[in-house]
């Protein structure tokens, strides 16, 4: 706390965009928070973004329409923007800056910290290495999830994202471990998409253990920059204070990262890829790097942030820079979609960076690693014989291509398929690929040891693929 | 000289500005605010000085202090490296986490190396000699895999007055004195270095050895020399973590120093948690002890991250003067260059390309130039190799970083997605990947492991670029109207992809591959397709070939025969021969077709 804490200040030289600019304060601290008293007696929380000894600029949260110079009062609290933490967040619902949203009075809370948190020792970080199960075939066995990972969704507009986003929210677990909760930020959501996110969290049950940060589509730029770090201290203090497994799930950091662009623009900063600020990537960062684990503390920070792909092209900058940051990424695919598969999940340009020491015998099963290995094989076979038949027809692919078109129906609808309800432990996914090898040319399955095929493989008429499509069914 | 040299006038971000009373010098190190954080000047106009703060600035406000230190940003060297993780300006990170926890604090200032720690020093040189920058004064044995050399710093000479009795020393003790016209010069376990000058050596050689790196297709196809620089391009999910840290494994070199620049926490977690239990093929001991990480992960600041890449190639040098061939990984330089770009823009310098300051080029160059094989100042042979990953935006390899980087290294490795996609690893592409070393190195392998090397590699390549050209081909009149010869051609190609380019990180016995097992294997593929073309001209069709036993044998060979079962290859060798020599009689490999 500083001596100008709590002293009201009168005149802003200029208002531009979300940005603010007053003369010189003498001990105003870069990055505090400022709240602005507008003529019509409302207010608006801000922060610094820059001083120095002639000015100093205000960067504000929420909407500047009616702002005056001459009458909007300051007041400096002296602290960078802090959120107030504790148990009694569970259940609760926030706007984008930590104010309730329910109705409810303010949460009791433990203690406030600085949003932008602190920076976690890479020598006290512990190796990620227990298993997430989403409940989905096709994330748990390919792109495993691992407590402490962060994991990025990319989609496209018009995918069915936020059934998956709802469907993991519903169906995350961690088998065998106690306390698992969610954190959810909405960044800039269209208003009848966050309605029904929180319709969801409330007619589910899951509110029960999760937190929300709502901020929708027509709240301010600047706010939305707020939100993910709102979202991420608090769940910081619930995984590395009280011990509990969070996923938090970040919608949409592609919003987010326009917003930034926004207020980069506003700030008159040097432009660098499609006029995103040359800090996007390290601004991403500073978000992402929060997951984790911590040496000698119980809980995990674990993140599926939802990356709209612009145009659904990858190589834009946020969602290129997001899978510089991430830990591999999950991505769904239009045709898949318009084919009626859902999850639409395209396996092969899907990655989990984390997979191979979070799983196998005593985390998830002795084949898992070896099962996922033979079955991005097999897909991939799909692919190479799809594309020769659209070249040179069905009809002149070798039996064994031919096998494989029927492998990937096959495939598509038993296992990538399966209701948004449905919630598929990592046995019943195993199993499911099991049955799918049955009808895999044998000499194929080279990526299986064969005391695992002993094992697991089913024989006989039960593994047939008409069989497997009559599960499906 | 301390004191306070000014007071904040203004601050943005990592940049701030002071208005100061005494004078302070361009790089020097100065501690900002209360708090002390560290911070170097980066600009000096009249009586205001533009500083960048290594550490997160938030909370500071204008009026507070600055105090300056009297000296440049350096890097101390010593024994104690070896092992060590640090941040971008050299403090300790494990020790960090022991003063302060979990989070990393601000004002923290730790000396990179433990001043407690003992060290067994036995002198080399005696009292009386006269000795030149770089000559040994004495050893201490760093770890059990490497002597370090208690060298006399660059720019001191003169008769040894003194020279310490064999014992245990700590870093700050002097173990000698040189005593020259203008008085003596005490010489410690350790020393310091400015951080963005690099260390002096006598005379550069011509790069004439491979940095092998156990890897087939960079060691035969693009290969690497001691001394020298290369650029690793890739997009995300390409495998340059994975490669980086397999080289970090294997790459045959003394010492490995890893710069973890802009890059992911959980990464280096992995290697802090694989490494000491990863064990060194060369000398048994753990691979720790031959590595030294300096970690500025990406969510650290960013000023930071801009030094990182110059600690460890300081570091790097240090140990070359000792005469010991080390390798510098720098992962990735894309993100250093973001670094540069961030601070150019804060203090609003005219951009040149993608908002990337115009000096980009030129400090990529100096940064590449450090590379070197050379004598050092006390007569010993040293070098050091640079491998830096890059990670150029969208894939687009006409970005600047990666464009800049091919015009100063001569040896470029692209990492493919879509080899990456289809699990093909390593994904370095043949078609676009390249080495100049090539040349230099043929007599290395032509007297160190084979004269077959450079002739069988020669035309690997060319049966590898055909068959790309066939494909094209097959692609457009289906496969089956071509000729016999370019469908074994395709054939072979993918023999290649599977029985020599492919290499898993996994696989017990070929996640590295020794020279000689790499020539062999080599050998074997392009003798099973020359026998396939006279088996073609005795009228054998290509199926029948590609059927027989042995080629599914020389798929599989690479994993079947490890370094120390050539003997296996030799066998097979003489099946290759035995096979294609009986295809077509018995008419025994036709079924598949």
């Amino acid at each position: 706390m500083t001596a100008i804490a709590g002293v009201e200040y009168t005149g802003l030289t200029a208002l531009r965009g979300p940005l603010a600019f007053i003369d010189a304060v003498p001990g105003l601290a870069f990055h505090d928070q400022v709240e602005l008293t507008v003529a019509d007696g409302t207010t608006r929380a801000g922060r610094v973004l820059g001083v120095s000894d002639r000015a100093a600029v205000i960067e504000i949260f929420g909407a500047t329409d009616g702002l005056t110079l001459g009458s909007t009062r300051l007041r400096f609290l002296g602290s960078p923007l802090r959120l107030g933490v504790g148990r009694e967040l569970l259940g609760r619902t926030f706007d984008g800056m930590g104010r309730p949203r329910d109705g409810l009075p303010p949460p009791l809370v433990v203690e406030e910290r600085p949003i932008e948190g602190a920076v976690i020792n890479p020598c006290r970080r512990e190796y990620p290495r227990e298993f997430l199960e989403t409940g989905v075939s096709a994330i748990d066995l390919l792109t495993s999830v691992v407590l402490g990972q962060k994991l990025p969704i990319f989609t496209e507009a018009g995918l069915p994202h936020d059934a998956l986003a709802m469907q993991i929210v519903r169906q995350a677990r961690a088998p065998g471990v106690e306390g698992f909760a969610l954190v959810f930020a909405a960044l800039g959501l269209p208003r009848p998409v966050a309605l029904r996110y929180e319709e969801m969290f409330r007619g589910s049950g899951a509110l029960g253990r999760m937190v929300a940060f709502i901020n929708v589509a027509d709240d301010s730029a600047a706010e939305r920059l707020i939100t993910p770090r709102c979202a991420l201290t608090a769940a910081e203090y619930l995984a590395f204070d009280c011990g509990m497994h969070v996923l938090v799930i970040l919608h949409d950091i592609t919003n987010y990262g326009e917003s930034l662009r926004e207020v980069s623009s506003a700030r008159g900063e040097v432009p660098s890829r499609k006029g995103y600020p040359g800090y996007l990537y390290s601004d991403l960062a500073s978000i992402f790097e929060r997951a984790g684990r911590i040496k000698g503390r119980p809980g995990s920070l674990t993140m599926m942030p939802i990356v709209t792909m612009p145009s659904g092209d990858v190589t834009h900058p946020i969602p290129d820079l997001t899978g510089y940051v991430t830990e591999g990424q999950i991505i769904l695919d239009r045709a898949l979609d318009r084919r009626g598969v859902y999850p639409p999940i395209a396996v092969l340009p899907s990655l989990s960076r984390l997979m191979s020491d979070g799983i196998g015998a005593g985390r998830t099963r002795e084949d898992h690693e070896d099962v996922a290995r033979q079955l991005y094989a097999a897909c991939a076979r799909v692919e190479r014989a799809r594309s020769l038949a659209a070249i040179i027809g069905g009809d002149e692919l070798s039996e064994d291509e031919r096998r494989y078109l029927r492998f990937g129906d096959v495939f598509e609808a038993a296992f990538l398929k399966q209701d948004a309800s449905e919630a598929r432990s990592i046995e019943d996914t195993l199993s499911r690929a099991w049955r799918l090898f049955a009808d895999v040319p044998p000499a194929d399955l080279t990526r299986l040891p064969s005391e695992l095929i002993e094992r697991y493989l089913p024989r006989g008429g039960a593994a047939s693929p008409s069989r497997a499509m009559e599960v499906a069914r | 000289m301390t004191g306070p040299a000014g007071h904040l006038i203004e601050i943005s971000g990592a940049l701030v500005r002071a208005r100061c009373l005494a004078p302070v010098g361009l790089n020097e190190v100065v501690y900002v605010g209360d708090e002390r954080l560290v911070g170097e000047v980066i600009a000096l106009d009249g009586d205001v000085a533009t500083m960048q703060v290594y550490e997160e600035t938030a909370g500071l406000s204008v009026g507070a202090p600055v105090e300056a230190s009297g000296g440049p940003l350096t890097v101390t060297l010593g024994p104690g490296l070896l092992g060590g993780a640090f941040d971008g300006i050299q403090r300790p990170l494990d020790r960090l986490a022991i003063s302060q926890g979990d989070f990393l604090g601000r004002g923290q200032h730790l000396a990179p190396l433990s001043a407690d720690r003992l060290w067994e020093f036995r002198p080399t040189a005696a009292a009386g000699a006269m000795v030149n920058a770089g000559d040994e004064l004495g050893i201490v044995r760093e770890t059990d895999a490497l002597d370090h050399r208690v060298l006399v710093p660059p720019g001191v000479s003169g008769r040894l007055a003194d020279i310490a009795a064999p014992g245990a020393y700590r870093i700050g003790d002097r173990v000698g004195a040189i005593g020259n016209g203008a008085g003596s010069v005490d010489v410690g376990l350790a020393q310091r270095w400015r951080v963005r000058v690099p260390r002096p050596f006598r005379q550069r050689l011509r790069a004439t050895a491979p940095m092998l790196t156990g890897q087939r297709v960079l060691d035969t196809f693009f290969p690497l020399s001691c001394g020298s620089a290369a650029g690793m391009p890739g997009g995300f999910g390409t495998g340059k973590t994975v490669m980086q840290h397999q080289l970090c494994r294997w790459a045959r070199a003394d010492v490995i120093v890893f710069v973890g620049c802009g890059e992911r926490g959980n990464e280096l977690t992995e290697m802090l948690w694989k490494l000491p239990g990863l064990v060194d093929p060369r000398t048994g001991r753990p691979l720790a002890e031959r590595t030294i990480l300096v970690a500025n992960t990406s969510n650290m600041p960013v000023p930071a991250r801009e030094a990182s890449i110059y600690t460890g190639a300081t570091i790097a040098e240090y140990y070359r003067d000792m005469g010991y061939h080390v390798l510098l990984l720098a992962d990735s330089t894309s993100r250093w260059a973001e670094a540069l770009r961030e601070i150019s823009g804060r203090l609003g310098e005219i951009p040149a390309e993608e908002g990337y300051p115009s000096y980009l080029s030129s400090r990529l160059a100096a940064f590449y130039e450090r590379a070197g094989h050379v004598v050092t100042l006390g007569g010993r042979e040293g070098s050091l190799t640079i491998i830096s990953a890059i990670s150029p935006a969208g894939g687009d390899v006409t970005e600047p970083v990666t464009r800049h980087t091919q015009r100063f290294t001569g040896c470029f490795w692209t990492l493919d997605k879509r080899l990456a996609e289809a699990r093909v690893f390593p994904a370095v592409s043949v078609e676009d990947s390249y080495s100049a070393a090539f040349a230099d190195l043929e007599s290395w392998w032509h007297d160190e492991v084979s004269p077959d090397w450079a002739p069988r590699r020669r035309e690997a390549l060319k049966v590898i670029e055909e068959a790309g050209r066939v494909r094209h081909a097959a692609r457009l009149v289906g496969e089956d109207s071509l000729p016999d010869r370019q469908r074994l051609v395709l054939r072979v190609a993918e023999l290649f992809e599977e029985g020599f380019l492919r290499q898993s990180a996994h696989d017990a016995k070929d996640a590295s591959c020794s020279p000689a097992r790499q020539v062999k294997l080599l050998s074997l593929l392009l003798d099973f397709y020359h026998r396939g073309l006279e088996a073609l001209d005795r009228g054998v069709p290509v199926p029948a070939l590609i059927a027989l036993p042995v080629a599914a044998a020389l798929a599989r060979a690479k994993s079947t025969y490890g370094d120390d079962e050539i003997a296996g290859l030799d066998a097979l060798a003489a099946r290759v021969a035995r096979e294609c020599a009986g295809a077509g009689k018995a008419e025994t490999g036709g079924a598949a077709s």
